[in-house]
């Protein structure tokens, strides 16, 4: 582990500045570099807002042991909260509270009563909140657009379009750091440690006199909420929503890269977002089969390294601690 | 062994063969996967089909075709990448999608590029928002329900139409646009019934349907959905007229309805079923190839490239605009273009306007009952 | 009233189907504590597997069933034990469910690609001949349906619960510790669980694909419905799983008459709320006292 984590800071840096210099175009400064094309930013900027949906996925999942299948219909409440509040006139910054907020009640109303019961049936009420999110979407013309879909603007911030693709994609990147530190400082501050606690052993926890339902209560809120800031950035980089995203299938597709990429690490919905969003790019040589390979990989990934691809690199960096490396992923045997 | 599954992956990306330089490469965006993959794949084979023809026959202006084949998973975000991406290599036309709700988030972007853009999308409004780079290969629904609506006012003589539709962009439009339609004709709607896609038990709208005691029936269901409706019809005793649009009279719903289909009639926009010797020729070569036989989006698919080819011709040139510019206003006709099986008029919309049918199924085959004109001379 | 009659008996014969499709998830729990999205793709495939028979090996219809029954139980069950829950159950639930997950893409895109993306009309087992009772139409084959899923239900209770090995696969569902202490042979109980939810899915498909057609995507609707049935039985019980696959079945076509057809879904999801809140255990389920 230690290897690994003394390079973690170093690598942070170089990350952000990948993202912030590889899609610009560095010719004006003596760089021989024409950044990215505008689809090449699209993706990526796509990668980035699934990558924060999927944070909050991964707390609730990774963190907090439960299991949820509504994040796509989070990402739909947020996205059909911007896009009617951007056409309404309001200014960026307020929709983009106003759709985490609104996440984080419904997130409340949803899991307060379905917590109250055992395990898995957060799975069942989120499953069933989905689908009847779902339906809405489709149903309720006058306010969503129903099936037509409905057209979304990019917004104007402090004079600035963010029209341009560029422009916006670092509007994204400003907004996922802020909320990949909020997550890490949530993770690292006394009340996410009890969080850690109640991730290696909940009946210890429980014993501590940590309040193990509120705890998972707010973990699935601000995940969800998570999910509604993905959503607010979605809907105008998309320029365009209709219910096809919100649906069960990419509700599964979250829970999907989470794991994938490595449930209960921090890095894991970034690789996981990567491996759904990226991958059928480079698939794209297979045309029709690509579904077809994807889902092998997805499958093999799953037999040869359960604990996702993060654990995978752990064991890599750390092969003479491995039964250490292992037990880094007890949110998997929680899960049981 | 770590990296086992990942390995010929990565070999299998190294190999992947770009395509040949002096084709010329049009991106062909539908609906490959998801809700719509029968559509979509009807459309592939039917262009695909159409661009053999063409590359075998010398091409276009000397250039030959070649087809890349990108999946919208039947998503209309998806959609928009894939024609973002498509724009940034500059193409000369785009293909697809043939969702309506995946057209109308990306007609803007081909506009915006100045990319002409041959759709299967049916839905009234695309027409309507003043791009000059889209192109139908079939009727909106703004062209083909007044017809259908003119039939039940004069053929069927309906005073009330219970309506049921499949709740997509496809069915909800076509429900709109139907009702429209019908009040302005004095026809009462006495129920609009919404249904799913891939719904298997059609016993509620049928009890539905009975209950609003309507003249006539209108259905606007995909294939398999119409077939199981009529199904569920029969058993029920509903004696009303069943009528629709195309998908209510292809062969796929005689094939999976059987009897039950018999009696049901409407307005087909495209069929190969039609009595022209051009088209009927057409869905022998697609049911040779492909093994079964081609639906209306099978002929859309296959309509996309030989538009193309006129286009180019009448153009003189491989220019994306002028490609555009020479489609609008153009009739291409069967005589210079065999491939286009039924003459067509494109207005400066991208509306097209061809000949239709009136058809019925009577014990178990699709008869052509009336044929109606185009629209303007 | 003869519309009301006429819901119930459809939605029962649909409600029969999704029960087929239900107590193989109740079973799959039951052994190994996790959920198989790819559950509607198992009842999609097996009609598949008679199709291709009949079309590239040119067996005759009951040929072609016996060669779907057999290849359900080799792949649904054998390999799909052993490719797939085996090295994964050990490491937990998720990585297992998100497995199936990828498996029911793999199904469905695999049959689009290898068969075809149009629906398929299917051979009936029962004549399409309808008769009339108490004023209600009903087809030869929504009884026949009827007849084999109750049949099939009735006999698997028996099983389950008069055979030696039926009772050595409850102790091993119920605690498999224990179970292994007194001698019961855990893993071909767990092998077996696993051949009957195949027996069970073939089953439903040859049922299913003459009335609905067969289609590689129509796996989406019937796991949907077999999910929230096995939810709203009770997911421990195969009884559970009996009586909320026809509660699903009838409350989804009452609910399009009498209360929406655009929110039709929507009803037997309310219902399946209700019951985790106020009956969690389902409505014929009993409480889960296993230590995790």
């Amino acid at each position: 582990m230690t290897r690994f984590n003394a390079l973690k800071t170093p690598l942070i840096v170089l990350a952000l500045a990948l993202l912030i210099l590889v899609p610009a175009d560095l010719t004006g400064f003596g760089i021989p570099w024409g950044g990215l094309k505008r689809y090449g930013i699209y993706i990526l900027s796509l990668w980035l807002v699934t990558s924060i949906a999927a944070m909050g996925v991964n707390l609730i999942v990774g963190y907090a042991g439960q299991e949820t299948l509504a994040q796509a219909a989070f990402l739909g409440i947020g996205a059909f909260t911007s896009a009617l509040l951007l056409k309404a006139g309001y200014p960026f910054f307020v929709v983009f509270l106003l759709a985490g907020a609104l996440a984080f009640l419904v997130g409340i109303v949803l899991g307060f009563p379905a917590l109250r019961v055992q395990k898995h049936y957060l799975a069942f009420v989120t499953l069933a909140f989905t689908v009847f999110m779902w339906l809405v979407i489709r149903n309720e013309d006058w306010l969503t657009g129903g099936v037509s879909g409905m057209d979304v603007k990019r917004p104007v911030i402090l004079g600035v379009s963010t029209k341009p693709g560029l422009t916006f994609y670092y509007l994204i990147l400003a907004m996922t750091a802020v909320l990949t530190f909020a997550l890490r400082w949530i993770l690292n501050s006394p009340w996410g440690r009890a969080f850690t606690a109640l991730r290696e052993n909940p009946i210890r926890a429980e014993s501590l006199g940590i309040d193990v339902r509120t705890y998972i209560l707010l973990a699935f809120a601000i995940g969800s909420a998570y999910g509604g800031f993905a959503g607010a950035l979605y809907a105008p980089l998309v320029e365009f929503i209709d219910p096809a995203p919100f649906a069960l299938g990419p509700s599964l597709l979250f829970m999907l890269m989470v794991v994938v990429g490595g449930a209960g690490s921090f890095a894991g919905p970034f690789i996981g977002a990567a491996v759904a969003v990226l991958l059928p790019e480079w698939l794209r040589f297979a045309e029709g089969l690509y579904l077809i390979i994807f889902s092998v990989i997805v499958m093999l990934m799953m037999a040869l390294c359960p604990t996702g691809i993060v654990g995978l690199i752990e064991r890599i960096f750390t092969p003479a601690r491995r039964p250490h490396a292992d037990d880094k992923g007890p949110v998997l045997k929680e899960a049981k | 062994m770590k990296f086992k599954g990942l390995l010929p992956f990565a070999v299998a990306v190294s190999l992947a063969v770009p395509a040949l330089a002096q084709d010329i490469k049009i991106p062909n965006i539908i609906e490959l996967s998801g809700g719509g993959a029968t559509v979509g794949n009807n459309w592939k084979n039917g262009s695909s089909l159409a661009v053999e023809e063409i590359n075998a026959a010398g091409g276009i202006l000397g250039k030959k075709i070649a087809l890349e084949f990108v999946d919208t998973a039947s998503d209309p975000g998806k959609a928009r990448a894939a024609i973002q991406r498509a724009l940034d290599d500059k193409p000369m036309a785009i293909f697809g999608p043939i969702y309506s709700g995946s057209v109308n988030a990306t007609l803007k972007l081909t506009a915006e590029a100045e990319v002409p853009q041959i759709i299967g999308g049916e839905a009234a409004n695309i027409t309507a928002q003043g791009s000059k780079y889209i192109f139908r290969t079939s009727f909106g629904q703004n062209v083909s329900m007044p017809k259908i609506a003119n039939y039940i006012r004069d053929g069927v003589k309906a005073k009330s139409v219970a309506v049921v539709f499949v709740n997509n962009d496809f069915g909800k439009g076509g429900s709109t646009s139907i009702i429209k339609e019908l009040e302005a004709r004095g026809i009462k709607v006495a129920a609009n019934i919404s249904t799913e896609a891939g719904q298997a038990d059609f016993a509620a709208d049928v009890v539905k349907v009975k209950g609003a005691n309507a003249d006539a029936v209108f259905i606007y269901l995909n294939e398999e959905e119409s077939a199981r409706f009529l199904i569920e019809a029969r058993k029920q005793n509903l004696d009303k007229p069943m009528l629709g649009e195309t998908t209510l009279l292809g062969q796929k719903v005689i094939d999976l309805a059987k009897e039950a289909a018999n009696g049901a009639k409407g307005h087909v926009g495209l069929t190969v079923d039609a009595p022209i010797p051009a088209v009927q020729a057409f869905g022998k070569k697609f049911e040779e190839k492909y093994k079964y036989k081609s639906d209306h989006n099978g002929m859309k698919g296959y309509f996309a490239p030989y538009m193309l080819k006129a286009a180019v011709e009448k153009a003189g040139k491989w220019d994306a605009k002028a490609i555009a510019a020479a489609l609008h206003g153009l009739t291409i006709t069967t005589d210079k273009t065999p491939g286009i099986l039924i003459e067509g008029t494109w207005d400066d919309t991208g509306e097209i306007d061809r000949i239709s049918f009136l058809a019925e199924i009577k014990n178990g085959k699709q008869v052509i009952t009336e044929t109606l004109p185009k629209l303007k001379k | 009233m003869a519309d009301f009659l006429q819901l119930l008996i459809a939605g029962i014969a649909t409600g029969a189907i999704y029960a087929l499709a239900a107590i193989g998830f109740t079973l799959l729990w039951q052994t190994s504590q996790t959920i198989n999205f790819a559950q509607g793709e198992f009842v999609m495939l097996p009609a598949f597997f008679a199709l291709a028979a009949m079309k590239w090996g040119g067996a005759p219809f009951w040929l072609a069933c016996l060669v779907a029954v057999a290849m359900s139980l080799l792949i649904l069950g054998v390999a799909f034990k052993g490719l797939i829950v085996d090295p994964l159950i050990k490491h937990g639930a998720m990585p297992l469910v998100i497995s199936t997950i990828g498996l029911s893409i793999f199904l469905k895109d695999g049959v689009k690609d290898a068969y075809s993306a149009e629906a398929q009309p299917f051979p009936a087992i029962f004549p399409d001949r309808l008769i009339e009772i108490l004023g209600v139409k009903v087809s030869l084959a929504q009884i026949g349906v009827l007849i084999i899923a109750f049949g099939v239900i009735f006999v698997l209770q028996w099983f389950l619960g008069g055979t030696r090995i039926g009772r050595q696969m409850q102790a091993t569902a119920q605690n498999p510790t224990v179970a292994r202490i007194l001698g019961v042979p855990v893993e071909r109980m767990i092998l077996y669980t696993f051949l009957i939810n195949a027996a069970l899915a073939a089953m439903a498909s040859l049922l299913i694909s003459p009335i609905y057609l067969a289609k590689f995507s129509s796996g989406e609707t019937l796991g949907m419905a077999a999910f929230v049935a096995a939810i709203v039985g009770g997911f421990n019980q195969v009884r559970g799983a009996i009586a909320g696959g026809i509660i699903v079945g009838v409350l989804d076509n009452m609910a399009a008459v009498y209360v929406s057809t655009a929110y039709r879904q929507a009803v037997p999801l309310v219902l399946l709320v209700l019951i985790i809140l106020f009956r969690p255990q389902g409505l014929l389920g009993r409480k889960e006292e296993r230590a995790v």
